[in-house]
């Protein structure tokens, strides 16, 4: 076991684990943030994906001690404020992509991170920046619109908080 | 993230408020889902109390339907708010519990709208005319002087009115009416219209809750270890490394109850689910796998071409089929193969559950059937139905799957035997080679045309039966009818001079179970192509060909909206193709056309899919827009990317590198059509599938002159 201190969305997380731990299962069962999601553990499926410095990393297959002390790690949780949902959240709800939305946490971190880099890709853009994304649901013509649309909405800017809505609670 | 139970509390409380509210219910559902194992006690049902209003004017709406990705949460309280005239913004939805009140609530078989359109209108309708004729009495004046508007009951020509809350306790005590008026539907504000989705908010946020993220004080983690072979025994177990692992508490021989039969296990308890991981990895278990190495598809497939070679056991024949083939002027023979598929959903099978010391269980899992699962786990665990209580969180994804509920109930044994809350973790390893699967099928088609009619067609539909493996309730010398009520002509609508429909259980030990669309997924590709071939010895036109024996009015109007949206009779460049199927499956009618292209490095593309679907009546059809997409995507998966296969009685594949699904750069460009045609509603996750690979081999055939009769179909070699 061995202690580190990560940033995590801005915030410090002190862990006490095992160094070979996947930092999706840091993020997950010790920082607490459930938005980042177990899929395949092998890196082939994208649902835990997260930024390291803004650029998107597969964490199930990422050591938590491999992540520098100085590095910011961003989920899924920390891309938008609380009150204004990221443009690309508010593009997917625009579009109504997800289905069961297991997956959308790390479609929409590679999308951030595709817009960040191409504020304006076309559809061969998103194919190569957003393979690494399964979705089984089969939502990926919705991706692809939503992802254009947020390239327009990141022009504008006036994403508000839709409201969430009492569903699914239990 | 520990769930918050404060809305589970006060459902709680205000069902037993029972004077202090309205609770309203319906009397048994017309039908229950064809997929689910009830118990008795579940389809006796007389009152199940969907809709709560208290006197605080709160009102509660419990969804029946666990949501998987399908839109139940929106769709099936539309119909109560609908009738009731409540909007969805305005109203608290709630998970049903499993409890028997609530009816059947296994979302499966695209039943969740088809199966209670009616019913759960009703409920919404007789708690409205429950609330105006209350304040009908308060103002004394004619009930046919006051309407129900947005959660309010209003007087006409007067500005006087009561919200819900104000009348709920003498709403309550007035008898239900059994035939309560239901919506013009030309007045229908929610049903049939473009509405947002209300949970999407959360499900783009990381807001949502899935099984995969719920926590409880105490508890403990559990990985897994199956058995190589499905079926193997254990016969040592060497935990000294694993139990060197830091955070690992124990390692324990454990079993995986399937429904028809039980396999053992070894689990690892440890304090968090990556230390188990680790603990499983290094656990060192001889298995005795005697015998298990014939359990392989090629052994299935031998068998199954075999039993091709007879006619099968006869479900409906039509004319004389033998003299039919003989005497027509053309006859051909095909058979057609589809393989074993996992489901994969993108969320493992997981679920935490806590056995408690006074008998009662409480369980929080991605479960499809919520009274399905309170029956297993009752059963399994040999406690009273009452002492069990199961809290669905949303699935991340099931496709089938998580109506298999063999993973909760590895949960129950090593809580029981912990007594703590344990939670399973299944590992996509776990997920792909342990099944159930889809079973792989064949269809062994005979034909006939005579000059440029369809003279003759027999469909003889051969493999492992669900009902018979996996609930022991096929007899061998029966047909399983679960497969020919979808083959059956009275499905299909194909007026066929001479027909027969057949069958052949062809047995394994591979564990199988429903998969999207269940055997419509397998059967449609042998019936689809095989009617494309015999169009195509006519020298007809396959959509024309398919027209020329249709004798149904909604089938017909589905090919001639997809000839027409999908630009059929264009003339398409050399070495392109379209191709056309149409599957009628859960009360709906979908077609697809496919458009391929051949490459100049080989192989096709698929340039585009077009859908059309008629599943009358629908709440929004931007939701079966999205779930006929879902099904193209995984129709095309399904049609090319590898299935299952078994050797040694192992399955070959584990994880995402050799079992793959679709990616996003291989998804072609897709459209859907609605037929409005306002009949009875059928159903919506599911029928879009079935239509999808025959449509794509017919379209190899047109663009290339070969007819592919086996998948998966590699496109880089078709």
């Amino acid at each position: 076991m061995a202690v580190f201190n990560l940033n995590v969305n801005g915030k410090k997380v002190t862990v006490d684990v095992e160094p070979d731990m996947p930092l999706l299962w840091v993020i997950r069962d010790f920082a607490g943030l459930k938005g980042t999601k177990f899929g395949c553990g092998m890196a082939l499926c994208g649902a835990c994906t997260v930024h390291l410095n803004g650029q998107p990393i597969r964490s199930c297959q990422t050591p938590v001690s491999s992540v520098a002390k100085s590095a910011k790690i961003t989920t899924i949780e920390g891309i938008s404020d609380g009150n204004q949902l990221h443009a690309v959240q508010q593009a997917w709800v625009e579009e109504q992509v997800p289905q069961c939305g297991y997956c959308q946490s790390g479609q929409i971190m590679s999308a951030v991170a595709l817009l960040k880099t191409t504020p304006n890709p076309t559809d061969q853009d998103i194919d190569t920046a957003m393979s690494g994304n399964l979705c089984r649901c089969g939502t990926y013509d919705r991706i692809r619109k939503a992802i254009h649309r947020a390239a327009d909405l990141s022009k504008t800017s006036s994403n508000t908080l839709p409201k969430a809505g009492k569903v699914g609670g239990n | 993230m520990t769930p918050n139970s404060n809305s589970r509390r006060e459902f709680l409380r205000l069902s037993s408020l029972s004077g202090l509210g309205l609770m309203l219910g319906v009397s048994s559902f017309a039908k229950n889902a064809s997929l689910v194992k009830l118990s008795a006690e579940a389809i006796q049902l007389e009152i199940n109390p969907f809709i709560i209003i208290d006197n605080l004017g709160n009102i509660t709406l419990v969804n029946p339907r666990p949501d998987m990705g399908q839109g139940s949460t929106q769709a099936v309280p539309s119909l109560l708010a609908e009738e009731l005239e409540v909007s969805l913004e305005k109203v608290k939805l709630i998970q049903s519990d499993g409890k028997s009140k609530y009816g059947s609530q296994l979302s499966g078989g695209s039943s969740s709208v088809r199966e209670l359109w009616e019913p759960l209108r009703k409920a919404g309708a007789a708690a409205r005319e429950m609330l105006t004729e209350t304040a009908a009495k308060r103002w004394g004046v004619p009930v046919a002087n006051c309407y129900a508007q947005d959660g309010r009951i209003l007087q006409r020509n007067s500005d006087k009115s009561f919200a819900y809350g104000e009348l709920a306790d003498e709403a309550a005590k007035l008898p239900v009416p059994t035939n309560p008026k239901l919506k013009d539907p030309k007045d229908f504000k929610i049903i049939g219209k473009n509405k947002p989705r209300l949970d999407v908010p959360s499900r783009v946020t990381g807001k949502a809750v899935f099984g995969l993220d719920v926590e409880l004080p105490g508890m403990v983690y559990a990985a897994m270890l199956h058995a190589p072979a499905i079926h193997s025994k254990v016969l040592a177990i060497d935990d000294s490394a694993a139990l060197k692992v830091p955070g690992v508490i124990k390692v324990m021989k454990a079993e995986r109850a399937m429904p028809h039969r039980t396999s053992e296990a070894v689990a690892v308890i440890a304090t968090n689910w990556w230390a188990a991981l680790k603990g499983k990895k290094a656990l060192n278990v001889t298995w005795d796998s005697a015998g298990l190495e014939k359990m392989t598809t090629a052994d299935y497939y031998a068998r199954s071409y075999e039993a091709a070679k007879a006619e099968g056991i006869n479900f409906e024949e039509k004319g004389d089929i033998d003299q039919a083939l003989a005497h027509s002027g053309k006859t051909i023979e095909a058979i057609y193969e589809t393989p074993f598929l996992a489901h994969a959903p993108l969320e493992p099978e997981n679920a935490l559950v806590h056995v408690k010391d006074n008998g009662e269980v409480d369980v929080w899992a991605p479960v499809q059937g919520p009274d399905q699962a309170l029956g297993s786990v009752a059963g399994y665990l040999k406690v009273k139905p009452e002492q069990v209580k199961i809290n669905v969180t949303l699935l991340g994804g099931a496709f089938g799957r998580k109506a298999y509920l063999d993973f909760v109930l590895e949960a129950c044994f090593l809580s029981k035997e912990l007594k703590k809350p344990v939670k399973v973790i299944w590992t996509r390893e776990d997920d792909i080679t342990q099944g159930p699967y889809r079973p792989g099928m064949l269809s062994a088609m005979k034909g006939a045309v005579n000059g440029k009619k369809i003279a003759a067609f027999h469909h003889h539909a051969i493999g492992e039966s669900i009902k018979g493996q996996v609930f022991k309730f096929l007899q061998d010398h029966e047909v399983d009818d679960w497969v020919t009520g979808e083959l059956s002509a009275e499905n299909h609508k194909y007026d066929i001079p001479t027909w027969k429909l057949s069958w052949t259980n062809v047995k394994t030990d591979i564990p199988i179970v429903w998969w999207r669309s269940v055997y419509a997924s397998n059967f449609a590709f042998g019936q689809e192509c095989f009617m494309d071939e015999l169009a195509i010895a006519a020298g007809v036109d396959p959509i024309a060909a398919r027209m020329d024996i249709l004798k149904d009015d909604r089938f017909k109007k589905v090919l001639e909206v997809l000839s027409e949206k999908a630009n059929w009779k264009e003339k398409l460049p050399a070495g392109q193709g379209k191709g056309v199927a149409i599957f009628k499956s859960f009360d709906s009618i979908s077609a697809c056309c496919v458009t391929v292209s051949k490459q100049a490095s080989g192989g096709v593309k698929i340039e585009k899919v077009v859908s059309v679907i008629d599943c009358g009546w629908y709440v929004n059809p931007d939701n079966v827009k999205a779930q006929t997409e879902g099904n193209i995507v995984m129709g095309i998966t399904a049609a090319v990317k590898p299935g299952i296969t078994f050797a040694n009685g192992m399955a070959e594949q584990s994880n995402y590198h050799n079992y793959p699904i679709m990616r996003i750069n291989e998804a072609p460009k897709m459209e859907i059509h609605i037929v409005n045609s306002g009949e009875k509603p059928g159903g919506v996750g599911e029928p879009g599938l079935p239509p999808v690979a025959p449509a794509l081999a017919n379209a190899i055939f047109a663009a290339t002159g070969k007819r592919l009769r086996k998948l998966p179909i590699d496109l880089n070699e078709a």
